[in-house]
């Protein structure tokens, strides 16, 4: 196939599928072929539905040569294996989802299957999307594609990395508190964590079902949009989606940003950030404003405090969450457990790995009679100051631009050891989740390393188009998302 | 230290989790870590605060009680560890 369709979006793609110009046969094989090639030293797929992939592709090109393509049609991706494929092996990265075949699909994969996207497989992830590296996933590390020995971020890190190396067009990933947006920014590419309601939760394996919500990772910030009109919008079976109309989003990337106000929380830019990290958002913002936007300093008080407000309410959402994990109606079950007791203890001791249970320790800690008032109430209402601290600022500005991460992608191993120090690397993703607003993380620069670095922008509740119109107006006027990893 | 190894032990007990003794002292270390390290909250008074239970302004989301077709039976036991006669199956209780 003479095109070279690594270096296309979806967006540019579409006209060639509806063209002719490429078959979405062509398409899935030319991704599949590369996959077969890289994906055993990048590792991003857990599993690989190439034959379904294949019969999909079959009939998107039966839609296009009708003349029916919808505007996925043809178009390979990756889900993050935490959500719900009916039919195809859903295993959150963990020993006791191992043989889980889902009998229904998740909204968003209905949606995707509607608007004709093709599923390229389930790709990796920390187990339960616990992590901020995909180191733990229980079937191995992802590798980051700009530099085999460090880690991809996470938890989405199967997602970022597959869009980032071309192992498909665009992923869907979730974020409950930077799982979208940090491996977005590791890897190079677009992430977008909508408001909390934006995109039905139905059929995500739920982590902390406060916090949790679906989002794309895509190579641009018109895919972002494109991906986000089809997975947004109420959902009858989930309860916590907001009944709100959906904006057009492609709108948005026809505006500029003369004279929008974007924040800079001082918060954001004190000891622990990493200089380079710094120069690259610093000039980002400054690129931003030779744009027509004008840069107000803001405070986010509270900031310093999300952290631990976060690993007190995921973690005791998480603990709930995850007691179905018993071995009874699905899952794996220790086979030589007697009794009930012990088979419940033996399944969730081996069959979760040790983030996991750490993690369902703490909130179970901080449930417990005795401590409600001093841990989970606390936190909960620390997350009020959080929220109010981000209702103030948007009163003085639309948008509010940090950097993704403190730091670029770490080595892998780096962190591993010690939970603390890796809890802290997501430091500047975390708020978004407590306050439920929208963030993205697109691309603004690169280590002395040859790492990628992201910018986060954050908006008001529902005002995802102009996180959008932010975003795109930089995109649009640099080149940071055209680099490519270097990969053979 | 806030939590002892027995207490580790407990909160093991309640999570229906069971510790090996090197897990034990593992996890009573970085639990310890983190509890020091979320004692950070402390610092902020939070009296009239009221907690915040969920971002979205959604109380009681009804919908109309309309009888949709659910999971079959079959599809309900396919992923079930053990099923007998339509049910899942586990090990004696008593």
């Amino acid at each position: 196939m003479a095109l070279s369709w690594q270096h296309l979006s979806i967006h540019e793609l579409q006209p060639l599928l509806r063209g002719g110009e490429i078959s979405a046969v062509e398409l899935t094989t030319a991704v599949l072929d590369r996959l077969s090639s890289l994906d055993e030293k990048l590792h991003c797929y857990l599993t690989v539905d190439g034959a379904g992939a294949l019969a999909q592709a079959q009939e998107a090109d039966a839609r296009l040569a009708a003349g029916e393509a919808t505007p996925l049609t043809g178009i390979p991706l990756a889900i993050k294996d935490v959500i719900a494929t009916k039919g195809l092996r859903t295993t959150c990265a963990s020993r006791c989802l191992e043989n889980f075949i889902p009998p229904y699909d998740a909204t968003v994969m209905r949606k995707l299957r509607e608007a004709g996207a093709v599923i390229l497989g389930k790709v990796n992830m920390d187990e339960f999307a616990m992590g901020s590296s995909t180191e733990n996933s229980a079937f191995g590390v992802t590798r980051n594609p700009w530099n085999l020995d460090y880690i991809p971020g996470g938890s989405s890190g199967g997602s970022a990395a597959a869009v980032a190396a071309d192992l498909c067009l665009a992923a869907l990933g979730s974020d409950t508190g930077g799982s979208i947006r940090q491996p977005a920014s590791h890897c190079g590419v677009v992430g977008l964590k909508p408001t909390y309601g934006r995109v039905s939760r139905f059929g995500l394996v739920a982590y902390a079902s406060s916090l949790d919500q679906i989002g794309p990772l895509t190579k641009d910030v018109t895919d972002c949009a494109l991906l986000l009109q089809i997975i947004a919008g109420h959902d009858p079976q989930d309860s916590t989606s907001a009944p709100l109309p959906v904006p057009d989003y492609s709108q948005a990337l026809q505006q500029d940003i003369k004279g929008m106000r974007l924040g800079v929380p001082r918060e954001y830019f004190q000891a622990g950030l990493d200089p380079e990290v710094e120069q690259a958002v610093r000039a980002a913002l400054r690129h931003c404003e030779s744009l027509g936007a004008e840069l107000v300093e803001v405070s986010l008080p509270h900031t310093e405090y999300a952290v631990a407000v976060y690993y007190l309410i995921a973690t005791a959402e998480a603990s709930s969450n995850l007691a179905r994990y018993d071995g009874v109606k699905y899952g794996w079950r220790h086979p030589e457990a007697k009794e009930l007791l012990e088979m419940y203890l033996a399944t969730r001791s081996q069959g979760l790995g040790t983030e996991v249970r750490r993690r369902i320790m703490l909130g179970t800690y901080a449930l417990s009679a005795g401590y409600y008032d001093a841990y989970y109430r606390k936190a909960s209402q620390v997350r009020t100051l959080i929220r109010r601290d981000f209702d103030q600022v948007f009163e003085t500005c639309q948008v509010v631009a940090t950097p993704t991460a403190p730091t670029a992608a770490f080595r892998l191993g780096e962190k591993i050891a010690d939970p603390l120090t890796m809890y802290l690397s997501d430091i500047f993703t975390i708020s978004a989740n407590l306050a439920g607003i929208p963030g993205i993380s697109l691309p603004c620069g690169f280590t002395s390393q040859g790492l990628p670095i992201g910018l986060q922008l954050l908006a008001r509740p529902f005002d995802e188009p102009t996180l959008l119109r932010v975003a795109h107006a930089f995109e649009r006027t640099t080149a940071f998302h055209r680099r490519k990893p270097p990969l053979a | 230290m806030t939590l002892t190894p027995e207490i580790v032990q407990q909160i093991a007990a309640l999570a229906r989790l069971e510790l090996t003794p090197a897990e034990q002292d593992l996890f009573t270390k970085q639990l310890n870590d983190i509890l020091l390290y979320v004692a950070k909250l402390n610092e902020l008074d939070t009296t009239d605060i009221p907690p915040m239970t969920h971002v979205l302004d959604l109380t009681n989301v009804f919908r109309a009680d309309t009888v949709t077709s659910g999971l079959s039976p079959e599809e309900a036991l396919a992923n079930a560890p053990q099923q007998q006669r339509q049910a899942f199956a586990v090990p004696k209780i008593i």
